[in-house]
């Protein structure tokens, strides 16, 4: 087999896993993740499943690894907090057969939280990480890292940023390896972690890094590149793409193992050059560790530690003359100031929408989540209060709850959705009722994980691989946790919604709201006629605007500023026909 | 062949297709034996917010993103895409642009206005602004969902790539769905000579 195909960085992984004979495959939705494990589902040959979360993921993977087969696990990095648990004891257990943790990293935070730097994981973990630059390497990285599992029987981290993971490239497929099934063979001291048996693994560990670093200073997963000696560049994953497109002349040391970092390689590279720079984004992970071999080396003075970098933040970075930048300016400089912003916005016909009109009106503390519905706090609903991590809203409404002085009367509403309680907030929820926190839990069920493209989880119905499975019913485990009022709404009926507000945030004692919408994007069967309005009945309050509807638009007619309807947008979810209050919009049928 | 790498930036809103389009496009240079890379950001960005694709072609490509002000072809499927990202476009430089116009929120409520003379302002930075209506074009094809295919038509002709090889690359993806109409609003977009 020799074709030459245009992958992304995700679907090379994918590719890699295949190649490499995995046959367990688990995660947890996440961008820039998201489309490995579902590319994974083509080969028959690979069992993969999603995960409630990123700690139950790794798990299945670190049990399918102990069991004998070679398995992958993915996540965005912010998954890896929630997976870190297992994974910093997987290192002192080691794996059998073959561990490969992808962590997709996000800088510029095109879709997260937060931009940690998770090489750091690798030092912390005390395991071995790979960071391809490409497609290609994606696919031959995977491979390799399934080998290094084995031979040093440790969990290997492939790290990769958003660019690697969406960006596509050319590779030569090859012949995928027969998956093996192996056995799980009982081995106490090795897969039972007391502290008697953990002490005696630490040293394991801890030789294994010195074996570790002496595949790091051998190993062919590097290409050290001569050209003109006054500048020497040491780089890693998409910033190398960077340094050979703006820099072609310098001599570069491209490192594709990246932790344990091979120091005698290093010491040997930077003796040849005059100048040694670091080009790496994020932290100073490589800076430091190079600056601590005693290696004078320029880096993070000349490249910003914040947001993304791209071929500009790179030439200016060597340019002594350049401004140096130090903020996260690559988006803004992109665009002209002239044309006006265009945020992404909750789509039309969205379930959230009507919720979170009404939910404005309680005057309530909102704590958020991470979904789609995040985008409520911003202009006009700008409802959310907080936002933290997956699950977050629930414990810090109940803090929020017990700070509150005996005159602070708003109430306390957390919004979580369906896919995300079931990730992280249950727990949440089981301390509410526990300890008699008297907030109101609303799960926005919109039976999917949105955000991220619509995945499956345990209460949409369906696997990963598309088969049937039990829908967890989200009302009935409320009630099992102990909530008595349990309150189940249509969240297009904004009169319902409103009465259940008001109904669960007056009592005292925990209360759980769900609404029970199908995100609009996966439920393209009902199309009802469209609404319109009767530009004669418009008076122009502007209130119907207030919801945020794409499908929305203002139009000037007898020198006033009224409302029309955009029929190609509208999803005839009727929020604004109920908004109106001069009954100017209305459906034809009605 | 030449040795420089050409950079295309497709430009426009979430749900028009620009992926689509792009993949489209990268599979049809694959062919033709070029390296390609192309980058683009999926997740937050496609709701309703703007979203672009770079692909850079040429016998070895580096970095998957164009530096800044470096794009040789600027395709944009929403007119005031294309204004946002004219500063990217390098001297000499052409514009294609889908005369559709989608109303960001801000616009859409009536709180910031549409930016006015687009086409005038693209024409005094590129050497060429070629105007598309693919709107129209699509519904004169039959099949109003492929904007994008018309606009990739556009682009072909700027691109030195076999008329056969667009046919078998859009017969590849379309088989199954809407080949004919999808193989006619191609060259309807192809044969648009841009008159504004």
């Amino acid at each position: 087999m020799n074709t030459t195909v245009l992958l992304s960085g995700n679907e090379a992984i994918a590719r890699g896993a295949y190649e490499a004979g995995v046959r367990v495959a688990a995660g947890y939705p996440g961008t820039p993740s998201t489309e490995i494990l579902e590319n994974i589902t083509q080969y028959e040959t690979i069992y993969a499943e999603w995960a409630p979360n990123e700690k139950v993921a790794f798990e299945v993977a670190l049990g399918a690894a102990f069991g004998g087969a070679r398995a992958l696990c993915t996540m965005k990095h912010v998954g890896v907090n929630v997976a870190s648990d297992p994974l910093l004891t997987a290192s002192y257990t080691g794996v059998n057969r073959g561990l490969v943790l992808v962590s997709a990293d996000d800088p510029g935070m095109h879709s997260s939280q937060n931009e940690q730097d998770n090489r750091h994981y690798a030092r912390f973990a005390k395991i071995p990480m790979l960071e391809p630059s490409d497609s290609r390497e994606c696919r031959d990285f995977t491979v390799r890292a399934f080998e290094i599992s084995e031979e040093y029987d440790t969990p290997v981290l492939l790290r990769t940023t958003t660019r690697v993971n969406h960006g596509k490239s050319t590779l030569s497929l090859s012949d995928p390896q027969e998956p093996v099934f192996g056995r799980f063979e009982c081995n106490l001291q090795k897969y039972v972690m007391i502290p008697a048996y953990a002490m005696k693994r630490h040293v394991i560990v801890e030789e294994r890094m010195i074996r570790l670093r002496e595949l790091s200073n051998t190993t062919d997963l590097k290409a050290i590149e001569w050209g003109d000696t006054s500048i020497g560049v040491i780089t890693s994953g998409i910033a190398y793409q960077y340094v050979r497109e703006v820099l072609p002349e310098a001599s570069v040391l491209k490192l594709g193992m990246t932790y344990p970092l091979p120091d005698r390689l290093i010491r040997d590279f930077a003796s040849k050059v005059e100048k040694l720079y670091v080009v790496e984004e994020l932290d100073p992970f490589l800076e430091e560790q190079i600056r601590s071999l005693g290696i004078e080396v320029i880096g993070k003075e000349r490249f910003p530690i914040v947001g993304e970098l791209n071929p500009k933040l790179v030439a200016a970075g060597f340019d002594r003359s350049a401004r140096v930048l130090t903020g996260p300016d690559a988006r803004e400089d992109m665009g002209a100031p002239t044309v006006p912003s265009r945020p992404p916005v909750l789509c039309p016909g969205c379930p959230h929408r009507g919720f979170f009109h009404v939910l404005k009106k309680m005057k309530a503390i909102v704590t958020g989540d991470i979904g789609c519905y995040t985008l409520s706090v911003l202009p006009p609903l700008e409802v959310m209060d907080t936002c933290v991590c997956m699950g977050a809203s629930i414990g810090s409404a109940l803090g929020i709850r017990r700070a509150q002085s005996p005159d602070d009367r708003r109430p306390v509403v957390a919004v979580i959705g369906d896919s995300t309680f079931v990730h992280s907030g249950i727990t949440g929820l089981i301390d509410a009722v526990y300890n008699g926190t008297a907030a109101t839990i609303c799960i926005l069920d919109n039976s999917t994980t949105a955000m991220t493209g619509g995945q499956e989880h345990p209460a949409s119905g369906k696997t990963l691989m598309g088969a049937p499975a039990p829908k967890l019913d989200l009302a009935a485990l409320a009630r099992a946790i102990g909530v008595e009022d349990v309150l189940v709404v249509d969240p297009y009926d904004l009169e319902a919604v409103e009465k259940a507000l008001r109904y669960a945030t007056r009592t005292d004692r925990p209360s759980v709201i769900i609404t029970n919408r199908p995100c609009v994007l996966r439920d393209r069967s009902q199309k009802p006629p469209k609404s319109s309005i009767a530009l004669e009945m418009c008076t122009g309050c502007q209130v119907c605007f207030r919801i945020g509807c794409p499908a929305l638009e203002s139009v000037t007619a007898d020198d006033k500023l009224r409302a029309r309807i955009n029929a190609d947008l509208c999803q005839s979810c009727g929020v604004c026909v109920q908004v109106c209050r001069f009954e100017a919009i209305g459906r034809p049928e009605e | 062949m030449s040795t420089r790498t050409t950079n295309i930036r497709l430009a426009g809103v979430g749900g028009q297709g620009i992926l689509v389009a792009s993949e489209a496009l990268c599979d049809a240079l694959l062919s033709s034996g070029f390296d390609v890379k192309k980058s683009e950001v999926h997740g937050m960005a496609q709701r309703g917010g703007t979203v672009n694709s770079d692909v850079r072609f040429g016998p070895k490509v580096f970095s998957p993103i164009i530096p800044e002000g470096e794009v040789d072809l600027l395709l944009a499927f929403e007119q005031m895409e294309a204004l946002r990202y004219l500063p990217s476009l390098k001297a000499g430089g052409v514009v294609i642009v889908n005369r559709q116009r989608i109303l960001p929120s801000a616009v859409a409520s009536g709180k910031l206005e549409y930016p006015a003379e687009i086409e005038s302002r693209l024409a005094e930075h590129a050497a060429e602004v070629i105007s598309v209506d693919g709107l129209t074009l699509a519904k004169e094809a039959g099949s109003v969902r492929s904007v994008n295919i018309c606009l990739l038509g556009a682009l072909s002709r700027f691109l030195d790539i076999e008329e056969s090889v667009w046919e078998s690359v859009l017969t590849e993806r379309f088989r199954n769905k809407g080949l004919e109409a999808n193989l006619r609003v191609f060259a309807l977009g192809r044969g648009n000579t841009g008159t504004r």
